[in-house]
């Protein structure tokens, strides 16, 4: 009865059925792709910052930039736990709150591998200020308590990595403060107090007095 | 002189100055028996803590109000807080294979209980399960205490695997403020490590020697980092890390509590020693 009925059907309904038999088999196949897909989407929203960021591309430029050897602190691959400076050719202002910009921007974006990575790649700098007594205020964006990896030590080299580093290109910051998001926060990650200041060891070469 | 209503009016110049030749020789005289308690030869003779306040400040200076808060009093160690860090919501570090400091600490300061209890103390958990104190309500279990210790224990997400640091707070960090300090008197509540400071030091520094000695590329000296959770406690407190949550199971990290236990508690025992007899 049912081999009656079938060949009953017509040739162009027989052959709709088969292509839509093999369209189901096909989504079928590529159904557990797609559904990591899609996790993969919703375990990572694009946040307000990283949306920011793509937009604000052009790095920070201003009329005085000349290219310098900038002396950056990254992690040391030979020591263990420690910071060492890597000269880079940047541009750097002659402002020193433009500089300060252009110098941790640097060293978000230009850390030579992950191993030497001291701030995750996903913060952001989102306002920097120096007051007239060489204090710093560094704000950043959530992701520099985010996606840091959580430690003592790692926080601490963090730190230390941004002050450095000033220290070493920017005449007259003697403290450095953190701010996250605007806010002064309990801690880094979960260990390192942000309620005090950083000292900012000064390594400018005949370093003047900041104006 | 008197005058008739008994009030004195007037001293004799003859009785100031023999008042005062009298204090100065007195003074002259404490001066000299303090500098022979230092002496090698008389310091048998005399207990440790004297010789380190310099005696004429005490016999001829008057009583001037501190701009800094009193020193904490020696008394006896009894009290030992080991405060496994994060927990709840916060597992802390996390390792790719899952490993989540939060529940590595937990073990880690059950076993020093063990081991500290030996000898005698009273051991207090900042959390005894899964949950999340905040700093300060750690602090305050510490700070409701008297002669008590803070250790507080990590897992870190980087570092040489199987090697342990410790931490005390460093003094920049805690500058006081000195208009609070010198109308109140009291220890500020966000700085009240202040004065614990070498205290602080000198236990991490035998806690971190018993570390180099069991764990392999350990450092001899200890280290100094503004860790939050020490800013707020009033005693001798440190911070003790272990690296690292990379590792691929647990099973290594387990292996180092047996070690961390003991060596906490020989250095804990040397401090306490320090402690009582109110040296730093």
């Amino acid at each position: 009865m049912n081999r009656e009925a079938s060949r009953a059907l017509p040739k162009g309904l027989k052959t709709t059925i088969a292509v839509l038999a093999a369209m189901v088999v096909l989504g079928l196949v590529t159904l557990p792709g797609l559904r990591q897909a899609v996790q993969r989407l919703r375990s990572t929203p694009k946040t307000d910052e990283q949306s920011r960021r793509e937009v604000m591309q052009e790095p920070i430029s201003t009329p005085t930039d000349v290219p310098v050897e900038a002396q950056m602190f990254w992690l040391s691959t030979s020591t263990l736990n420690a910071l060492e400076p890597t000269t880079i050719q940047l541009p750097l202002s002659a402002d020193p709150v433009e500089r300060s910009k252009q110098l941790i921007n640097a060293l978000i974006a230009r850390a030579p591998g992950p191993e030497k990575r001291t701030l995750p790649a996903e913060a952001s700098l989102l306002a920097f200020y120096i007051q007239p007594n060489g204090t710093a205020i560094a704000d950043f964006s959530d992701e520099i308590s985010s996606a840091m990896p959580s430690g003592i030590l790692s926080e601490q080299l963090a730190a230390e990595s941004v002050a450095r580093t000033l220290g070493a290109n920017v005449n007259g910051i003697r403290l450095l403060k953190i701010l996250v998001h605007g806010q002064e926060a309990e801690s880094l990650a979960g260990h390192l107090d942000l309620y005090g200041l950083f000292p900012v060891p000064s390594l400018v070469p005949g370093a003047e007095p900041h104006k | 002189m008197w005058n008739d209503s008994g009030i004195l009016v007037e001293v004799p110049s003859k009785l100031i100055c023999f008042l005062f030749a009298l204090m100065v020789s007195a003074a002259l005289a404490t001066l000299a028996q303090a500098q022979s308690t230092q002496a090698p030869a008389a310091s048998a003779a005399q207990p440790a803590p004297q010789t380190t306040t310099p005696a004429p400040q005490q016999t001829l200076a008057p009583a001037q109000p501190s701009t800094e808060p009193p020193a904490p009093p020696q008394k006896t160690l009894a009290v030992v807080i080991l405060d496994p860090a994060h927990g709840g919501a916060d597992a802390g570090a996390r390792g790719s294979a899952g490993i989540a400091e939060s529940d590595v600490v937990l073990s880690y300061a059950r076993l020093m209980r063990i081991s500290l209890e030996a000898q005698g103390l009273r051991v207090i958990l900042t959390r005894q399960a899964n949950d999340d104190p905040s700093f300060d309500d750690r602090s305050r279990l510490a700070n409701a205490q008297h002669s008590v210790i803070f250790i507080s224990l990590h897992v870190s997400s980087t570092g040489q695997p199987g090697t342990v640091r410790v931490y005390s707070m460093p003094r920049m960090a805690l500058t006081p403020n000195p208009a609070i300090a010198a109308h109140s008197g009291l220890l500020p509540w966000d700085r009240a490590q202040f004065n614990f400071i070498d205290q602080s030091r000198r236990l991490a520094e035998l806690i971190q020697i018993q570390m180099a000695q069991r764990f392999r590329g350990s450092s001899e000296t200890p280290f100094e980092a503004p860790v939050r959770q020490l800013r707020t406690v009033g005693a001798p407190a440190v911070a003790i890390e272990v690296s690292s949550v990379s590792v691929p199971d647990r099973a290594p990290l387990d292996q180092l509590g047996p070690g961390l236990a003991d060596g906490v508690a020989r250095a804990v025992a040397a401090f306490r020693t320090i402690y009582e007899s109110g040296g730093k």
